[in-house]
């Protein structure tokens, strides 16, 4: 009986030595590159997206960059920032990566930049994560992002909702967490600079169902309702907000109007015709390198969504920065990453939706596009582009000290009531 | 390992407890010893430190299920208390309160989670089976939408980042090789503290209740209180797991006590096997092994798919988790060696029947 114990002990702890010696080995002429999307819990859909624009990327590289073959790892969150950073762990520390992209969501980015720290030997590009701190307060000497954040994803929208749409007094709804908080502050920026008041601020836990109790206390003497809510959450508000008789114009953040809202049936079609919006994409935008970017989409994945999501063109565009900087260095990633890490800072990237540069917070200064729901000629609702807002920096063209001075974002900040 | 002498059976305890001391013990001693020594960072770490703490999280419900009868969902739930509290008078990086250095802190978290423990018994001791199953369930998701909406407190969906791991003794604890050693000697202490209580009076009079509640009250046992104090002991285990598991991410947030965690907890407890203490932390190595590695081994859109695949076939195949299939494979083994001896002694087997009455 012992005998038996013991060949088993020996052959577990065989396999484990095993199992933990192998990573040691690394060829010289392959560069390992981490890739982390959400691909389990809520946010699985649009990992999976953000995992095409890696693929389509790497793809459009024939899976080269500098001379080099790169090798893709893949790791998996579930939008947890837990989740998130065991998932940069097992790729940094046990696959060993020279380069991890992502995380997706806002929380995780916070959290992975902290663990970047720790890891100075290896370079960390954002996937799509939007919070403003991941790169304004307190940032990472490794950690680059090529996207923009929430705030900035609002660039244009509070002026045109207050100036041309002439609302002077709203009102907010929006999910209760950073990615939100960061929207809101985005849109407030403008709309408050502008003379705009927010009278009250709604936020409601991520899934709810049952918006009654706020529906009922939208004051009446306001001029439109500012929603951030994503998928269901914004087709069930707009539901009961229907239902109830509300009559208040919408003004949308950028994950707020996409295709469940855009393609629901009923009243709420007339409805959401001309509500404007803003984000890092446009579906629609006449523009020759983003339509090709959607036509190489739907060549590489005929059963992905019908036009790239916010996800897929984030992670992308991070790629493509990941493996331009890669062929300037010709795959050198000696020295701590140094003469690539450099490469990366002064990068002038053209991407399907405009040219990219960094900030000395390694923060993304990019286009921004607002828009606004329109009815088709075939009768289909769609984001119609209004204007391209260039060069968004993260401080949404406010000096430095001046924005800093608003202090970090969060439910009562800032306020214009 | 050690399973091999113990059980739920009574024995003449403390004078032979030399005795079962076996090889193979001090074999897997030593290789838990010596592991950090080979290992990785990341397998000191993230595998061998997290499957020693959720083990340790897993085996407060193998005690409360296994030597109890009562299947408490809310063990990951206890966890958090401890590990929020930490966060909440200790210091940390988003929502700093309290501020307390280190040393007041845990014991606050420790008594605060195990009081917690305590109540969740009183609430649950008058239910069964089932029943138990569910309040506690519901205890634990309140406590996730509670957390995930208090701001004044728990600091709503961010929860907590930046807890400073403990520092001691000119060492930074949450190094790998400190913090799986510390993992190690919790883990180590808890197991000898279960086995222990499992044999002690309090122990065998809550296996006798577990068997049949009905005769032991008719005895005179308090049966309601044996159950509490069981909670509260299971609950000091947890929180002690708890503390460890915040530790090592430096972060605890509702996402920690989500359902996922928390029906982790039982999977751990329910592949290793809720016979013997030893189950939940061979649960654990296996599901910690699974979570990192089954995304290398199939497309990443499909892994956890495996990972269920995998556990429901351990279930099916046999119903005490993975301590059952060692067991099968050993008497297998001993049979074809045409040994006389029917096995060893596992404790009885009524338990499952009377289990839910």
């Amino acid at each position: 009986m012992s005998n038996v114990t013991r060949r088993n002990l020996l052959a577990a702890s065989v396999a484990l030595t095993v199992g933990f010696s192998v990573s040691a080995a690394m060829a010289e002429d392959t560069i390992k590159v981490g890739a982390l999307a959400t691909l389990q819990g809520a946010f699985t859909v649009l990992g999976e997206d953000g995992m095409r624009g890696v693929k389509l990327a790497l793809q459009q590289h024939n899976n080269m960059a500098g001379g080099k073959k790169i090798e893709l790892v893949t790791g998996s969150s579930d939008a947890s920032p837990d989740s998130a950073v065991n998932a940069a762990r097992k790729l940094v520390e046990q696959d060993k990566v020279q380069i991890l992209v992502g995380p997706l969501s806002g929380d995780e980015g916070l959290a992975v930049k902290n663990y970047a720290k720790t890891q100075p030997q290896v370079t960390f590009i954002n996937g799509t994560s939007a919070a403003q701190d991941t790169t304004l307060r307190d940032p990472a000497p490794n950690f680059f992002r090529f996207t923009t954040d929430g705030a900035q994803w609002q660039a244009g929208l509070g002026e045109y909702a207050f100036a041309t749409k002439g609302y002077k007094k709203v009102v907010t709804i929006a999910e209760d967490y950073s990615f939100p908080y960061t929207q809101v502050f985005g849109f407030m920026q403008g709309f408050c600079k502008s003379g705009g008041h927010v009278v009250n601020k709604f936020w409601v836990p991520i899934g709810n169902k049952d918006f009654s109790s706020i529906v009922a206390s939208i004051p009446d003497d306001i001029d439109a309702i500012y929603v951030a809510l994503g998928g269901a959450d914004a087709v069930n508000f707009l539901n009961q907000y229907e239902q109830a008789g509300g009559d208040k114009p919408m003004v949308g953040g950028s994950i707020t109007v996409d295709q469940t809202v855009l393609g629901s049936k009923g009243k709420q079609q007339d409805y959401i015709i001309g509500t404007p919006s803003a984000g890092p994409i446009a579906d629609n935008w006449d523009n020759a390198a983003w339509t090709k970017f959607v036509a190489d989409y739907k060549a590489a994945f005929p059963d992905g969504f019908p036009s790239p999501s916010l996800f897929a063109q984030g992670y992308y565009v991070s790629t493509l920065a990941m493996l331009t900087a890669l062929d300037q260095v010709k795959g050198d990633l000696s020295g701590d990453q140094k003469a690539y890490r450099d490469a990366l800072q002064n990068l002038k990237l053209d991407t399907p939706t405009g040219p990219v540069t960094l900030d000395k917070n390694r923060n993304g200064i990019a286009y921004n596009f607002l828009t606004e729901v329109a009815k088709g000629d075939d009768g289909h609702l769609y984001n119609k582009v209004v204007k391209v807002v260039e060069n968004v920096n993260q401080t949404l063209g406010m000096p430095e000290a001046e924005f800093m001075a608003i202090g970090p974002v969060g439910r009562d900040n800032p306020s214009c009531p | 390992m050690s399973w091999t002498a113990t059980g739920a059976a009574p024995k003449p305890a403390t004078p032979a407890w030399m005795k079962t001391i076996r090889p193979q013990h001090v074999l897997v001693l030593l290789f838990l010893i010596a592991y950090p020594l080979v290992a990785s960072p990341f397998w000191t770490v993230q595998i061998g430190a997290q499957s020693l703490f959720l083990g340790v999280i897993a085996l407060s419900l193998m005690f409360l299920a296994g030597y109890g009868g009562m299947v408490s969902l809310s063990q990951m739930t206890v966890a958090g208390v401890a590990g929020y509290m930490v966060a909440v008078f200790g210091t940390n990086s988003t929502h700093p309160l309290f501020g307390w250095p280190l040393w007041a802190a845990v014991p606050i978290a420790i008594v605060i989670a195990t009081a917690f423990a305590t109540l969740i018994g009183i609430i649950s001791v008058r239910t069964a089976g089932i029943y138990t199953i569910m309040i506690t369930l519901a205890i634990g998701v309140a406590a996730f939408y509670f957390a995930q909406q208090n701001y004044e407190i728990f600091n709503g969906h961010s929860g907590f980042a930046g807890l400073p791991g403990p520092v001691g003794f000119g060492m930074d604890w949450r190094a790998p090789m400190p913090f799986y050693y510390m993992s190690l000697a919790v883990a180590a202490l808890s197991y000898l503290a279960v086995v222990y209580l499992a044999r002690s009076t309090f122990g065998l009079t809550l296996q006798a209740i577990r068997d049949n509640a009905r005769r032991m009250n008719a005895l005179g046992f308090n049966v309601n209180l044996h159950r509490v104090v069981a909670h509260a002991v299971a609950g000091l285990i947890a929180a002690i797991g708890g503390l460890l598991y915040v530790w090592m991410n430096g972060r605890v947030s509702p996402g920690t006590i989500d359902i996922g965690p928390v029906i982790d907890i039982l999977v751990i407890a329910v592949i290793g096997g809720l016979r013997h203490p030893i189950g939940p932390f061979i649960g654990a190595v296996l599901f910690v092994l699974m979570k990192n590695f089954a995304i290398d081994l199939i497309s990443p859109e499909r892994f956890n798919t495996l990972i269920g695949l995998i556990f429901l076939a351990i279930v099916l195949v046999s119903p005490d988790g993975l301590l059952g299939l060692w067991r099968l494979a050993s008497d297998r083994l001993k049979a074809a060696g045409l040994n006389g001896s029917t096995g060893r002694q596992w404790g009885n087997n009524s338990w499952r029947n009377n289990n839910g009455k």
